[in-house]
């Protein structure tokens, strides 16, 4: 029973771990008021460029840094869209999500070739911590993580006090309540929104190198599979708050993870259903959630200064 | 026509031939730096796509389930909803047509037109959920769609690998044939030109019938231009939303439909492709509307047609066909920049007025 848990709890952890990275992200780009379809897109070429990086460097650190360069980009890319061209937030992301499949296929197949081996590559590894991995239980599933494992649950915090506490925080939530007033107030409603979405690229890109290098060590086509918009049903579900960021994608991870220890465990029902399973939740969880107080005013609309 | 007819006119086939060129140039950039002449790509997806009178029927027969999903994505845009769904409800279309087509003993006059039906129903059901859920618990439907998405494929791939399995033969994940006499007929030899060609022409018909000759149709675009409004002028909002995905669910359904009926004659997982994305750049560079969204389903169903043989002759991946669209994608809506006169060349203190 206790290494069910134990493992239940590792694997959870796991699946978390990519959609908390880039949740963590983009609830600061919702926040500014910057809808960024995109997600998915920028987490595939995040999750592609990781694995490039540290195949050519041989470190999985290399790679994590590139990915989070390519997510900063492909996010310069879409604000630059969305916010100076002020095209519909919602068609540029799509785009970017069709240009990252093809974009990703086709360097891969370049690369790696079409042959079914698996190249191998350095992927972030498991770094117990120290004294506290000893613990029973909880020391070998929630005390040893990845870098990237340990980064996302520990800015949760970090992320809450820079939001509540900070100027920074309250410009970045005034921009997406009321841009004009926040203008009028002698800020610069642009750059605080391309500098949210900045650094919202930086940790969707890491994110997408979680999902090829976390628990694997390779890249396959479409591999990132909805997580991006999983991601966005995660800020909503968690009313644009960063605490509430991470108890919905511990459960969106849940739904993962149950699902591999169910498909082991049960021979009666098809493991496809417990495939749809993360997607049916997510589903569910976006319907029974009452509207929050947080969504902000001006989600999706581009700001003109007339 | 007028001078300013014809002004109008020309801006409105400028700016997706713009896309176009820009999307090109780009993508023969990546291609280059790829390592291979884009010119000889090129060379070769215009020769794989209109060569000769097969490579013709091979574009068009590719542009057909285009012109399905490119309307389906249409039809919900003009109403104000985002329907990235259209993948799943060609799946679930599919799997209809495949419940009902391979039923035995009923006439091939009732059965052909009782299977489309199953097609339409079966991608409107799916349509309908996402407008159900949006109407009912205001969950956005860029999510659900998604979601369902995968939802559906994940299901699709169980039941040709389970419950649906052809029973006899070769062990393939696939589903039996739906029977010989509802194939859709082919109608010029030496090409795979099929009915299903008509049957599209028709959807594009009743698209522009319905969303411009109509009196729903007017409520629609008034939705989808300013939902306040239509709710103020006392539009049931609500109720046109479960229409149009209902519609916009079928046509989708119709895609799927037709592959199965006029192709491969059965249902295995993954057999539509990219059909469902490609229909959102097909619609956006057409404009949302049926002539827009015709030529642009021929020029991705060219494009698709072609890009087989590039990857065969030349060696770059058909991929590259995605990165083409992102970029036309990208283009077509920066068409607003150039409209606020962003990218002219400004005098100073002038500019600041645009």
């Amino acid at each position: 029973m206790i290494a069910t848990i134990t493992s239940f709890v590792a694997s959870n952890i796991r699946t978390t771990t990519p959609l908390l990275l880039a949740g963590l992200g983009v609830v600061f780009s919702e926040r500014a008021g910057v809808v960024n379809i995109g997600v998915e897109g920028t987490m595939l070429i995040g999750a592609f460029t990781g694995v490039v990086a540290s195949y050519y460097s041989g470190s999985a650190l290399v790679g994590g840094l590139a990915a989070m360069v390519s997510g900063l980009i492909v996010a310069l890319i879409i604000a630059f869209f969305s916010i100076t061209v002020k095209a519909n937030q919602v068609i540029v992301g799509t785009a970017v999500n069709i240009f990252a499949g093809g974009f990703t296929i086709t360097l891969n197949r370049l690369i790696f070739g079409v042959s079914t081996s698996v190249t191998m590559i350095d992927s972030f590894r498991e770094v117990p911590f120290p004294l506290l991995s000893k613990l029973p239980v909880v020391g070998s599933s929630i005390f040893t993580q990845t870098i990237p494992g340990y980064l996302a649950f520990s800015l949760v915090p970090v992320a809450w006090f820079v939001m509540q506490k900070t100027k920074t925080g309250l410009k970045i939530r005034a921009v997406g309540e009321n841009p004009h007033a926040c203008a009028t107030m002698g800020n610069n409603v642009i750059r605080i929104r391309y500098l949210a979405m900045a650094y919202s690229g930086l940790m969707v890109g890491l994110a997408g190198a979680f999902v090829s290098m976390g628990t694997l060590s390779s890249f396959t086509e479409n591999m990132v599979a909805g997580r991006g918009f999983i991601v966005l049903a995660a800020v909503v579900v968690g009313n644009y708050t960063p605490v509430g960021v991470l108890l919905a994608t511990l459960l969106f991870g849940a739904s993962s993870a149950l699902q591999f220890q169910l498909m082991a465990g049960s021979a009666v029902i098809p493991y496809q259903f417990w495939s749809m399973l993360p997607y049916i939740i997510t589903v569910v969880a976006i319907c029974i959630y009452r509207k929050g107080s947080n969504a902000p005013a001006a989600s999706g609309r581009a700001y003109s200064r007339e | 026509m007028q001078a300013r007819d014809v002004r109008a006119f020309a801006l409105k086939v400028f700016y997706p031939i713009l896309a176009i060129i820009i999307a090109l140039v780009f993508t023969g950039f990546i291609i280059f730096f790829m390592g291979f002449s884009p010119l000889e790509a090129y060379a070769m997806m215009v020769s794989g796509s209109m060569k000769n009178l097969s490579a013709i029927g091979e574009t068009v027969v590719s542009a057909v389930p285009l012109i399905f999903s490119g309307l389906s994505f249409a039809f919900a845009y003009k109403s104000g909803i985002f329907n990235i769904g259209v993948e799943g409800q060609i799946y679930i279309g599919a799997l209809f047509t495949i419940l009902v087509g391979t039923l035995k003993g009923i006439p091939p006059v009732i059965h052909m037109p009782l299977t489309i039906a199953a097609g339409f129903v079966g991608g409107a059901l799916w349509g309908l959920l996402i407008g159900w859920l949006k109407v009912r618990f205001g969950a956005k439907e860029m999510i659900t769609s998604i979601m369902l998405n995968y939802v559906a494929t994940i299901f699709i791939s169980y039941c040709v690998s389970g419950p649906m399995k052809e029973q006899s033969g070769s062990g393939m994940s696939q589903t039996e044939a739906v029977a010989e006499g509802i194939r859709l007929p082919r109608f010029v030899a030496g090409t795979r030109l099929h009915a299903g060609v008509f049957l599209a022409l028709a959807a594009l018909f009743f698209f522009w019938i319905f969303i411009w000759k109509s009196k729903k149709g007017y409520e629609l675009r008034v939705t989808g231009l300013n939902p306040n409004a239509a709710q103020y002028a006392g539009m049931n909002t609500d109720r046109n939303t479960l229409l149009v995905m209902l519609l916009a669910g079928g046509i989708a359904g119709l895609a799927g439909c037709v592959e199965i009926l006029a192709l491969q004659g059965r249902l295995m997982a993954g057999f539509a492709g990219n059909i469902g994305f490609n229909g959102i750049t097909v619609a956006l560079l057409g404009d949302c509307n049926p002539v827009g969204i015709l030529l642009s389903a021929l020029l991705f169903g060219a494009l698709n047609a072609g890009s087989n043989k590039m990857e065969m002759l030349v060696g770059v991946p058909s991929a590259t066909v995605s990165i083409m669209q992102g970029i036309i994608i990208l283009a077509v809506v920066a068409r607003v920049a150039f409209e606020r006169g962003m990218f002219q060349w400004k005098t100073r203190g002038k500019g600041a007025q645009a």
